[in-house]
């Protein structure tokens, strides 16, 4: 395990509120895209981008990179938002986000954006794609680890059972997932639209490693991650919980921030809320 | 004894795994009924039970694909096309990934499982899916050639196998090629097409037809998608009629296609041969033809009907 600094965390966390200040921006910009989940999952991205994966923004397709597979491809601007911070490409094209002809679609394609493994948005199917490296990876003979992460709505999806069910029996230590458990859905809450709890039951259930964290406490993911890392014998789950709209006053926990763009004045409370009005933030 | 296309398919996809260490296969724990229980058996490394859970399966593939594999998916037709249908779209043909789908016991000839496992409109589901290559071979010669061409196509591809022994259509030094059509029989009057199985009852209705003086000509079309336009606007133009034959509903695959390319290119009067827009049942390969209106005197009735420029209607025989 390497180890944690004060100073690391203080990093990773800077980050993690650049990546939301550009997601939200982006997407209010844009008048579309999923920003209560994009939010949610911040941490978790900054956290495997800049501290836990091995990777080369200059090389997306070195073959020894680990992969990263967004099965809930409704969070796409938090990755590409994730991508550009970490050098894969202008953070400028993101203007471009959901119009025509952009590389950036509302959910990712791997053909147009460098760093996305697979194109993702129909739910769940990212999950047995992840497993498919996992499995071919080790049949290679090769190191790399395969990091998925799904959503909580996604986890009404028969198919992420099939791929949980298969992982197992496949032992994929090599794999993975990260449960992004904000606990709210297009209409509302998980536990009113389809409850999944106890979920974690559930994966142990399917003999999978099971951790549970705060998703948005930066040295608890890490340490999750690196702890997933070093399991053998059967493939790893991080849940963690994590806030809808993390960050923003009056998007937290909301179901109808799942899919709204902020309005102008929505947009400029928001970057209020995330500290990006500061004298010299890039993105105020 | 000629070599049902699924025997052929195993042997094949054997014989490739031997030059081709890319080559990955996931079951649905139907191996022995698809025969890829062939390459189980001396590449256990690199076979993937998938257990009965098909969306899964199809998607794994793609992630194998992603590393460079070259997967071929095997289970039953209707569970290739209908179960897996959005895998198959999203994480395999939305990604253009090198993805081989193979959909066992295809049409309405099954091995006598009935309508839940007849696979009759499996066609049209991957013919209007983007970037997928549809091919459905007619005999075992045809195959081999068919498996070696699409492990050298980079691209997704669904390859309908049908289980039992038909009648060979491929003629002696015959070269199957991607995309084109052969024609297995000359003819003037009117033009039989033909694909998979049902070529090879295009062939049996050339011998009725012969009886009342008519010179049908036979064109396999072992590739639904890309189809062949320059042979079938060729044989409309130098025969005028054409009748096609698919073990398929004649709605979005053999029939459908064809009529796509008449209508833009040359028209002609044409006719279907097929299931009519119904689900099947038990019973015999042969007794399954005649009743849903896909045997040689069927064949042959439309295109005498084809001929007279008379509207054809399918009679029970």
């Amino acid at each position: 395990m390497s180890s944690l600094s004060e100073q690391e965390i203080r990093r990773l966390e800077e980050i993690a509120r650049r990546i939301r200040c550009r997601t939200v921006r982006t997407i209010s910009e844009a008048g579309v895209g999923h920003v209560g989940g994009c939010l949610s999952e911040a941490d978790i991205l900054t956290a495997l981008y800049f501290h836990v994966m091995k990777l080369d923004p200059q090389r997306p397709d070195w073959d020894d990179r680990d992969r990263f597979v967004l099965s809930k491809g409704h969070g796409a601007v938090g990755l590409y938002s994730t991508l550009a911070e970490r050098g894969y490409f202008s953070p400028e094209l993101l203007k471009t986000f959901g119009r025509i002809n952009s590389a950036f679609q509302v959910h990712p394609d791997m053909h147009m954006v460098p760093g996305i493994e697979i194109s993702t948005g129909a739910l769940a199917q990212g999950l047995s794609a992840a497993l498919g490296i996992a499995l071919a990876a080790r049949l290679d003979g090769k190191a790399f680890h395969v990091y998925c992460l799904i959503g909580d709505g996604e986890s009404q999806e028969g198919q992420i059972w099939e791929a949980a069910q298969t992982a197992a029996h496949y032992k994929a230590d090599n794999l993975t997932v990260i449960l992004d458990y904000n606990g709210v859905q297009l209409l509302g809450p998980v536990s009113e639209i389809m409850e999944i709890a106890p979920v974690a039951d559930k994966w142990r259930s399917f003999n999978w490693a099971v951790v549970e964290i705060d998703g948005h406490d930066m040295r608890q993911i890490i340490t999750a991650l690196e702890f997933a890392e070093e399991i053998k014998a059967r493939p790893c789950i991080v849940i963690a919980h994590t806030t809808k709209g993390k960050g923003v006053s009056y998007m937290e926990g909301k179901a109808a921030w799942h899919g709204k763009p902020p309005n102008e004045k929505q947009l400029a409370q928001a970057l209020v809320d995330l500290g990006c009005d500061r004298a010299g933030d890039a993105y105020g | 004894m000629a070599e049902a296309v699924r025997d052929a398919f195993g042997h094949t996809l054997v014989q490739l795994a031997r030059e081709n260490s890319d080559i990955v296969v996931l079951d649905a724990d139907l191996a022995t009924s698809t025969r890829v229980v062939y390459f189980a058996q001396e590449f256990p490394e690199r076979f993937f039970q998938m257990g009965v859970a098909e969306q899964n399966m199809m998607g794994v593939a793609a992630g194998m694909a992603l590393m460079g594999k070259i997967p071929f998916v095997s289970t039953f037709g209707v569970f290739a096309s209908r179960r897996a249908c959005d895998q198959v779209a999203i994480s395999v043909a939305h990604c253009r990934l090198n993805v081989k789908i193979v959909g066992a016991y295809s049409g309405i000839v099954s091995g006598n499982n009935g309508a839940t496992h007849q696979a009759v409109e499996d066609v049209g589901i991957m013919r209007a899916i983007p970037h997928i290559v549809v091919v459905d071979p007619s005999d075992g010669v045809e195959t081999e050639q068919v498996v070696r061409a699409i492990v050298a196509y980079d691209g997704p591809v669904y390859l309908r196998v049908t289980r039992d022994v038909w009648p060979r259509v491929s003629p002696e030094g015959y070269n199957f090629v991607l995309g084109k059509a052969v024609q297995v029989r000359e003819g003037v009057d009117v033009t039989l097409i033909g694909s998979g199985m049902m070529s090879s009852q295009c062939v049996e209705a050339t011998h009725i037809l012969s009886r009342s003086g008519i010179d049908a000509r036979v064109l396999h079309m072992p590739t639904l998608k890309p189809i062949d336009v320059e042979a079938i606007v060729k044989a409309a133009e130098e025969t005028g009629g054409i009748v096609t034959a698919e073990n398929h509903n004649i709605y979005g695959g053999l029939g459908s296609a064809v009529a796509e390319v008449l209508a833009e290119h040359a028209p002609a009067l044409m006719k279907r041969v097929g299931i009519q827009d119904c689900y099947g049942e038990c019973g015999g390969n042969a007794e399954l033809l005649c009743k849903y209106g896909m045997s040689p005197q069927h064949i042959a009735e439309a295109a005498q009907s084809v001929l007279q420029g008379r509207n054809y209607s399918v009679r029970r025989l």
